[in-house]
């Protein structure tokens, strides 16, 4: 295929990429990044309900002080195994592998990824890494915690601790593969006239996000390296006995994991900032402080990483340092959420199903940006370490701002992925509950924590039954407000209203090809000649 | 050869594909980077926490062979820079010598990297496996040991890697398809390669030579 420029003929230019084969191979070898997101939306979706079903043993198990429903160590596997598939198989590729594959292309006027094979390996990758996963997790189980802290994994541990860690490996290279094609295909395939400061905010934030993933993930893959080394060899560099030290570990595993919750919340910010702007008619405020703050909180987010080792004998000076590096991340945190909320002001606001989204990403990304500052104080760190605080603040970021993001994204995209809409009245109801759900399920664990309930436990004192119970009924409700859209999405891919290529009225090169793409993205390769979120005062009008 | 063979769809032109191929191979690098930063660092910290020890344990390492390794590897780097040369300007046999040649030298490297590992056996100083030093200091040094063995042995992965993509180099030559408009594949090959060369010019003098001066003293 050696012209692309030439304008195919008309017939194949409205055949879009959902029509262009249907057997089994024309999906599984594809090389198309639109129908790569695909596989990779059907793919992190079970293995968000696989994650979720973890969550739910979990919450039954708390409904009830005594430890009556599973045994400890079956505790100890399930909320092991509900953090490694929600944050190496959900979280990481969430947005990214899905919203981001599917629309960077189209967001820069290119006709795909700079390495198409290389985007299908990745999924392959995930896919590989996710069997491995789940055949330690049939097998018997893990019990380490997500952070396979070392001697516990490396020694001590009857689990099947090298099967999830070389799953968590081999995931690990799916990551560093797409942030690679991202940040090539950002640097080298840009449509004419779409400069650096005309790029979309998702696009600067999946940059920044890239980053992290190459630069960060590695590290990991070599932290999981040595701990194999360790566990098969029965000697390592971990290992206390010939003077290894098992905190060198956590300074390693965390070195990743904590740019890693950037992963996992900066491409959520990049769809938020799209939400805003198209359900307000108005222009992002301060376009260059957002994008320069997606890069800043990649660029913090590599020195901020011992803020998890304030109680594992690292050095009082190491933890002053650590702190305080950790509330600079605050500063371009907070300059998106002032961002947002002054692009809100004299806008032409619409309540749909994206923007209630992103409205309630906005809360609790608050909420748990601002606990997080809690928590990087040394001495209320050292009170609520490993308690139920934590375990609020990180999901009202992950949870509470990703998932919902990853929502609102979906909802947003989905007449682009699809070509139809999904009923406008069931998904205000679902996102309602989520947001009603959530708070119920998590606002009560930062109580619990600050009352000094600890993590990990599958029992508990009575005194803290009635916020455990509150607890499990908004988890309740949190999974109907998952399972809703779930239905009613597969509906609307048959029975849905028609979208037509731009449903929203917004701005965006994504916009401006049909619904579903053609397989070649653009007809003709755009021209870019203005600033992104162009809302024009005509254009002002309420969907 | 035609481009439009080599040009892949979703690219404009030739330019912007081997600008966007190079680009990716050093993204790559980074990782790679980073990658290989994790054992510096456990290195570097225990050299400084364990300097007798590591000292004494480095004396354990094959001077002479770990020389000609590094010989046999900057030579490969060279005979690499030659193909990635003669393949832009078009000259089928001599990229096909070239690279024979890089292969060569890399099992050459790859051989004493056995010898090396052998002698290790013998002498009982294999982490995991047969550790019979004894003294106060036996474990520090088994921890220099347990980072030669897999800083070395994820050199060598690295290393039979680059050997089996200079084989696919080699039948994508065959085909003629090399010229100075196209011969993006050998460039980056050679990118991995030069890495992965300087990785091991980094390795030689921390696990060999660093604390040669005390031979005789300990």
């Amino acid at each position: 295929m050696s012209t692309p420029l030439v304008e195919p003929p008309a017939s194949a230019a409205r055949r879009s990429y959902l029509g262009d084969g249907n057997t089994i191979a024309s999906w599984l070898l594809t090389k198309d990044h639109k129908r790569i997101a695909i596989l990779y939306l059907i793919s992190i979706t079970l293995f968000f309900f696989i994650g979720g079903a973890f969550a739910v043993m979990i919450r039954l198990e708390l409904l009830t002080p005594q430890g009556d429903l599973v045994s400890a160590e079956t505790y100890n596997k399930l909320f092991s195994m509900h953090g490694i598939v929600m944050v190496f198989l959900f979280l990481v590729p969430s947005v990214p592998a899905t919203l981001g594959n599917f629309l960077i292309p189209l967001m820069i006027g290119a006709r795909d990824l700079a390495f198409p094979k290389v985007n299908l390996l990745s999924w392959y990758l995930l896919i590989a890494g996710a069997v491995l996963a789940l055949w330690a997790i049939v097998s018997g189980g893990v019990d380490t915690g997500w952070t396979f802290y070392t001697p516990y994994s490396s020694t001590y541990s009857n689990s099947y601790v090298m099967l999830a860690a070389t799953g968590v490996f081999v995931a690990g290279f799916s990551s560093i593969l797409t942030g690679l094609n991202f940040i090539v295909t950002i640097h080298k395939m840009r449509a004419p006239g779409l400069t650096w400061g005309r790029l979309p905010l998702f696009v600067w934030s999946h940059y920044a996000t890239s980053l992290i993933q190459v630069l960060g993930t590695p590290v990991l893959a070599i932290t999981l390296v040595l701990l194999g080394f360790e566990r098969i060899a029965h000697v390592g560099i971990f290992d206390p006995h010939i003077g290894g030290d098992p905190v060198l570990f956590q300074h390693l595993f965390w070195f990743y994991s904590h740019p890693a919750v950037y992963i996992m919340i900066l491409p959520g910010m990049g769809v938020v900032s799209e939400l805003i702007t198209c359900f307000s008619r108005k222009r992002v405020f301060g376009y260059g402080f957002v994008a320069a703050a997606s890069l800043a909180i990649a660029v913090l987010g590599f020195l901020v990483w011992g803020h998890h080792l304030f109680v594992s004998g690292q050095s009082v000076y190491a933890g002053m340092v650590f702190s305080l590096l950790s509330y600079l991340v605050a500063i371009p945190s907070a300059i998106k959420v002032f961002n947002w909320t002054a692009t809100l002001y004299k806008g032409s606001i619409s309540y749909a199903t994206p923007m209630l989204y992103a409205f309630g990403f906005i809360g609790l990304f608050t909420m748990g940006g601002l606990t997080g500052l809690f928590v990087a104080a040394l001495g209320f760190d050292v009170h609520v370490h490993d308690t139920y605080f934590i375990i609020a603040h990180f999901h009202y970021i992950m949870v509470g701002g990703m998932v919902m993001a990853y929502m609102g994204g979906i909802h947003f995209w989905w007449p682009k992925m699809t070509g139809r809409m999904y009923p406008e009245g069931w998904a205000k109801f679902a996102a309602l509950l989520v947001f009603a759900g959530f708070n119920l399920t998590f606002f009560p664990q930062f109580i619990l924590g600050y009352m000094g309930m600890p993590r990990r436990y599958h029992a508990y004192p009575p005194e803290f039954q009635v916020l455990n119970v509150m607890s499990t009924a908004g988890a309740s409700i949190l999974a109907l407000g998952y399972l809703i859209p779930m239905i009613y999405m597969l509906w609307s891919m048959r029975y849905g209203a028609i979208a037509g290529p731009n449903p929203w009225g917004a701005v965006g090169l994504e916009w401006q090809t049909s619904s579903p793409p053609p397989t070649e993205n653009f007809i003709r390769t755009p021209i870019v000649t203005e600033e992104t979120y162009h809302y024009s005062d005509e254009e002002k009008t309420i969907v | 050869m035609s481009s439009s063979t080599v040009l892949a769809h979703q690219f404009d032109g030739l330019e912007q594909q081997r600008d966007a191929s190079t680009l990716g191979m050093w993204v790559f690098l980074l990782t790679e980077i980073m990658f290989f930063g994790g054992m510096f660092l456990g290195y570097t910290i225990y050299r400084s926490a364990y300097p007798n020890a590591f000292a004494i344990a480095s004396q354990y390492m094959d001077v002479t062979l770990g020389t000609v390794n590094t010989v046999v590897l900057i030579t490969s780097s060279l005979t690499m820079a030659l193909a990635v040369l003669s393949s832009r300007l078009g000259q089928q046999h001599s990229t096909k010598m070239f690279l024979l040649a890089t292969i060569g030298l890399g099992l050459v490297f790859l051989f004493i990297k056995g010898v090396e590992y052998h002698e290790k056996y013998v002498e009982h100083v294999v982490p995991g496996l047969d550790f019979r030093l004894t003294g106060p200091e036996a474990g520090h040094m088994q921890m220099l040991f347990c980072f030669y063995f897999l800083m070395t042995g994820m050199h060598a992965v690295h290393m039979i890697i680059g050997v089996g993509l200079l084989t696919w180099l080699i039948r994508k030559n065959s085909t003629g398809i090399f010229s100075a408009e196209y011969y993006t594949p050998v460039e980056i090959v050679g990118l991995y390669w030069h890495f992965v060369d300087i990785v091991w010019i980094f390795l030689f003098p921390l696990l060999y030579l660093i604390g040669q001066h005390l031979r005789g003293h300990a």
